[in-house]
């Protein structure tokens, strides 16, 4: 099962190779992870997705990360009201005749194109991770070029 | 000098390194020389701070780690960059894996160069950073006094830990104002020392209530300071003990109570007991596969109780019924409060001494030199008084079930890491932290020759340690498996030795060699009566085995061995 943990870290040298560290010497599966500053510029947020087996190796991977001395909170939204979001981009190898086709997916899916070019086009989409997925689904039929994903980041409600 | 003194003092990074070491109470840094630590060892020459030159890097953290051990401060080793650093991470590793407080401080290439591999440069923080509660590459003299403060504070609190501070050679030549930091507060480190009442009611009610209880204990009591409360718990309430191999000494192993070491190497009656016990109360010990053997097949019919400074340690292995997180000194004397009365449990300690009668602890008695004989001896002649530091194999294994150990801290043995090499320099960090003590180190033939150099650093220091070598021609432990489960395909295990006493003499140390049981005595009191070091090479059983031995994989009650 997947879980979003936001982890609050001293911004600090190394502080991500100590996490990336732990997930690996401990084996643990990352999904995405983001790391970006906070309100306070001597604190950043890492948001992690991991896939963990059972409840047991999700309490002990939030020990873990509390164990290190540079992370300063955990918040596992698992159980929480949260909302959580992720960007995505795709470029998709288009002609004028498949345009019209992914113009009404991308209507319905509420995305956006960015760029738009004789062959090919860049489309933006920010949503949830069951809409993103959909979205994605129904992406199939086209000629999908590039994927870039954000990773997921969070917020309780 | 400091900020309440009478005026400010410009230093630089080396001599605030010094000056922060002897506020931090160092009495003692083990170390080696280079390039690059240079400056600090220019303060070190008038320093008024013991310095021991160890004869190799790995040498420096195994003394600083068995001074630890010896002594509950925190060991202090030293070393250049590159090779120098790469040399003390395997005692590191060790010190990480026992929780053993200690700081570690090595030198880098200057700031500017870090990242183009410079000559010497290694990544230390990046080669450590698995290996190490934390730690930290100091890049501004601004920082390094609160670093220091900041790496022992870490080092010594909550679960022990080794601390590297990686030191480039011109943050050590900058120059600063020095200040110290009083007070030391890290937000994001809080370790829980209280542990929370409702948790520990509960355990106090299965307690009362249990029919067959034991108590596990483990390394925890011992960097916890909470034996006496242990013994206390115990005999309030005739509680039967066992510890791990960590906890050794941390309940008096003579105790009618004790029932010595459980586990793969444990007594027969530690492991009966614990497997068929109805409660579990785990205070300061890991539940580490050496000990619970087959994990689904572990004390079945057990609740458990688990106390632990370190969360991380709790459902880990095994799921566990009552966490309690907590310093163990602290939750036992609150616990021993809330036990109102003791539990009814005649029966089970009669189960317990039927097991001992039937299993018990022994070797074959005849004439032959064997080597749990010689331990016997050591711990008759030294009133089973003496610091016992060991190598790694069988002869650790015959050291933790032959000498039984009444007192916390004499008891130095790696046990996470298994570091064969790591007896002889953890046996010279105990002597330099307790002078007054006699100091073992009962050594394999094999495991001696891994950190032999270090005899130059016990005799230039005239440090009286003694070393007994149960020399029975091979990497014994290995061989033993190759015997049980590889039809005794000796592959690479027989060893041709050295002379070890020859050896001994030519570091300047007294040799002497035994070969039958009657030279045994009057060689350990020779060795006791000579104020130098001495190294008794025991020519014992060559195929002598370690028994009880639960095969690695099994249940815990599945012994080779012992059993009859
Ligand atoms: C060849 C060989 C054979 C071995 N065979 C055996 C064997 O048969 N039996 C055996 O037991 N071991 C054996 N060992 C040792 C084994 O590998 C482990 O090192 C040992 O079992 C761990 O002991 P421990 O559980 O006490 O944990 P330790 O490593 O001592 O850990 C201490 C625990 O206490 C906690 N703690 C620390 N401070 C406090 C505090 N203040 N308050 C509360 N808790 C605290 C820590 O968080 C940790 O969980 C063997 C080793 C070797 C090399
Ligand atoms: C550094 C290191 N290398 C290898 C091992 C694996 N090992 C464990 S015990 C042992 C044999 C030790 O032989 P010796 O020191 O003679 O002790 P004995 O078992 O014979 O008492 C070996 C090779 C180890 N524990 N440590
Ligand atoms: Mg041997």
């Amino acid at each position: 099962m997947k879980h979003t943990i936001s982890i609050l870290v001293e911004n600090k040298f190394g502080v991500l190779a100590r996490v990336a560290g732990l997930f690996s010497a401990r084996g643990y599966n990352i999904d995405s992870l983001t790391v970006s500053e906070t309100q306070d510029s001597a604190i950043s947020r890492m948001t992690v997705v991991v896939n963990a087996s059972d409840e047991q190796v999700l309490e002990q991977i939030k020990k873990q990360l509390n164990k290190l001395i540079d992370v300063i909170t955990i918040i596992d939204f698992t159980k929480k009201d949260y909302i959580e979001r992720e960007l995505v981009f795709v470029k998709i190898s288009v002609d004028k005749k498949d345009f019209v086709r992914l113009k009404k997916v991308i209507g319905r899916a509420k995305a956006s194109v960015l760029v738009r070019k004789e062959d090919f086009c860049i489309v933006e989409l920010v949503a949830d991770q069951e809409h993103l997925n959909n979205f994605l689904g129904q992406l199939k039929d086209f000629k999908l070029v590039e994927l870039v994903r954000s990773g997921r980041i969070a917020i309780a409600k | 000098m400091d900020r309440k003194g009478l005026f400010m003092a410009i230093m630089t990074g080396a001599q605030i390194l010094i000056e922060c070491l002897k506020r931090e109470g160092v009495e003692v840094m083990f170390g080696y020389p280079g390039g690059v630590v240079l400056p600090i060892f220019d303060v070190l020459y008038d320093a008024k701070l013991k310095f021991i030159l160890t004869r190799h890097e790995q040498g420096a953290a195994h003394a600083a780690d068995g001074y630890a051990r010896a002594t509950g401060k925190v060991g202090v080793c030293l070393s250049t960059s590159g090779p120098g650093a790469t040399n003390l991470v395997t005692g590191i590793a060790n010190a990480y894996m026992d929780s053993i407080p200690m700081v570690a401080i090595t030198g880098q290439v200057k700031t500017f160069l870090i990242g183009n591999d410079a000559f010497q440069e290694s990544d230390v923080t990046g080669i450590t950073r698995p290996i190490t509660k934390h730690n930290y590459l100091v890049k501004d003299v601004k920082d390094l006094a609160r670093t220091i403060r900041e790496a022992f504070y870490i080092a010594s609190t909550g679960r022990p830990g080794p601390v590297v501070i990686d030191l480039p050679v011109d943050v050590q030549t900058s120059k600063t104002e020095f200040i110290w930091p009083e007070e030391i507060r890290i937000r994001s480190y809080q370790p829980t020392m209280e542990g929370h009442p409702g948790q520990i009611k509960k355990a106090a009610k299965m307690i009362e209530k249990a029919k067959k209880p034991i108590l596990y204990v483990g390394g925890g009591v011992i960097s916890s300071g909470a034996s006496e409360q242990l013994k206390a718990l115990a005999e309030k309430n005739q509680l039967p003990v066992t510890t791990t191999f960590m906890g050794i000494g941390a309940f008096p192993g003579e105790h009618t109570l004790c029932l010595g070491m459980l586990g793969m190497h444990g007594t027969a009656y530690a492991n009966h007991a614990i497997m068929d016990s109805d409660l579990i109360v785990a205070i300061g010990a890991r539940f580490d596969d050496r000990v619970t053997g087959r994990i689904d097949a572990f004390a079945p019919g057990a609740k458990i109780i688990h106390i632990d400074i370190d969360p991380t340690s709790i459902s880990k292995n095994i799921r566990v019924d009552v966490p309690i997180v907590g310093d163990a000194k602290e939750v036992l004397r609150d616990l021993i409060g809330y036990i109102k009365k003791s539990p009814d449990i005649k029966m089970w300690l009669g189960q317990i001494e039927k097991w001992r009668k039937e299993f018990p602890l022994t070797y074959k008695h005849d004439d032959k030199l064997r080597p749990q004989f010689v331990i016997e001896k050591i711990r008759e002649l030294t009133g089973g008084d003496a610091i016992i530091a060991t190598e790694v194999g069988q002869n650790q294994m015959w050291s933790c079930l032959f000498y039984q150990h009444n007192q916390p801290r004499t008891w130095i043995s790696s046990g996470g890491l298994g570091t064969m090499g790591f007896g002889l320099p953890a046996a010279i960090g105990a002597q330099i932290g307790r002078p007054e003590k006699v100091v073992f180190d009962i050594a394999g033939d094999g495991s001696i020759q891994m950190n032999i150099q270090e005899l130059a650093t016990a005799v230039f220091n005239k440090l009286p340690v003694k070393i007994a070598i149960l020399n029975n021609g091979y990497l014994g432990m290995v061989r033993q498996w190759q015997e049980l489960f590889y039809n005794k395909r000796y592959s690479s295990t027989p060893l041709k030795n050295p002379d070890f006493v020859k050896l001994a003499e030519a570091y300047g140390a007294k040799g002497l060699r035994v070969t039958r049981k009657d030279e045994v005595a009057p060689a350990i009191k020779e060795a006791l009566a000579t104020d130098n070091v001495v190294m008794i090479d025991f020519v014992v059983e060559p195929e002598e085995n370690v028994f009880p031995m639960v095969p690695a994989g099994e249940a815990l009650n599945r012994m080779l061995g012992g059993m009859a």
